[in-house]
């Protein structure tokens, strides 16, 4: 069962302000560490925040956890600002429901 | 369409009819949980735009002020400053149900205690300050966006499932039971053609015995 708390997988110097709000952060210099480190925090955390090039790196271990309720594994932005990989995933969920990527309205 | 492999006898007319009318009945039952799950996942996906959206600029935003405050004083009093947080971030985690669907429902619990800042303002710089407290700000939208776009996910993997269950019954299913129905009430009726003409056959050879 998830621990009710939060992780933080991404580069350290960009991260690590997650620190400060109590969540436990954990840094990866390359997105090949990623892998063990997400693994691990898989079975334990409910929510783990992924930097989004980590989160592209590996793609195929975080698709395992879709389907699950927990973790709920979440690509954030970088501080030199988001790459459009998390939006790219919102209308990836749209195509696969709906069976076309449509263009949502915007209010 | 292909035919089952039956024998067609009166029972297995009969049992294939019953299982054609569960086919047709699960088939209109499934149907409208897919268009149900569609409505809801719209609502879930629009949700998720909108959340994304703020959340991209404002934790780009955060972090950007955050590294600027960390080039105001060294790596060193930042990792003392924020090594240590207040309190440890709990959240409520639960699971909800949507269409069957179990997601997951979480807030963030509350803390009694209002301070944010797990450092004394002497030795950092008012830039940290700012950085952390929008960054606090962000972290309720963060969970808010966790909690969403999982359930998206969810639902999406679960529309693609129903989509295919209803496919596979209108497609396939349905129509090999309808065609085997037939097949059989036109095997029976031949044999009951082929009955009628051998009785007609018999008398009238026996008539023709009689003369």
């Amino acid at each position: 069962m998830p621990n009710d708390r939060v992780a933080v997988v991404g580069d350290k110097n960009a991260i690590s302000a997650f620190k400060a709000l109590g969540a436990d952060v954990y840094g990866v210099k390359q997105a090949s560490e990623a892998e063990g480190i997400i693994k691990k925090l898989a079975r334990d955390y409910s929510v783990i925040f992924v930097t989004e090039d980590i989160a592209r790196a590996e793609e195929e271990l975080i698709a395992r956890y879709k389907s699950r309720p927990y973790p709920a594994v979440i690509p954030i932005p970088t501080a030199a600002g988001s790459d459009g990989y998390g939006m790219a995933a919102i209308g990836k969920n749209v195509e696969k429901a709906i069976g076309s990527s449509i263009v949502l309205d915007e209010e | 369409m292909a035919r089952i492999n039956v024998n067609p006898t009166r029972m297995e007319m009969r049992a294939l009819k019953g299982r054609l009318k569960t086919a047709v009945r699960g088939h209109k039952l499934l149907k409208d949980k897919t268009d149900e799950t569609i409505r809801r996942f719209m609502e879930f996906v629009r949700l998720n735009k909108k959340l994304r959206k703020e959340i991209e600029s404002e934790v780009s935003a955060a972090l950007r002020s955050f590294v600027a405050a960390g080039a105001a004083s060294t790596p060193a009093e930042i990792a003392e400053a924020v090594g240590v947080p207040v309190k440890k971030l709990k959240l409520k985690s639960g699971e909800e149900n949507i269409m069957s669907v179990r997601v997951p429902k979480i807030e963030i619990e509350e803390e009694e205690n209002e301070e944010i800042f797990p450092y004394s303002f002497a030795s950092t710089s008012s830039e940290l300050d700012a950085s952390v407290k929008s960054l606090r700000a962000v972290m309720v939208k963060l969970i808010k966006l966790a909690e969403v776009e999982k359930t998206c996910a969810m639902l999406a993997d679960e529309i693609e499932k129903t989509r295919r269950r209803v496919n596979a019954l209108e497609y396939v299913m349905i129509p090999d039971y309808e065609e085997t129905i037939k097949y059989i009430s036109m095997k029976l009726d031949e044999n009951e053609r082929a009955n009628t003409i051998r009785l007609m056959k018999v008398k009238q050879m026996l008539d023709e015995g009689k003369n």
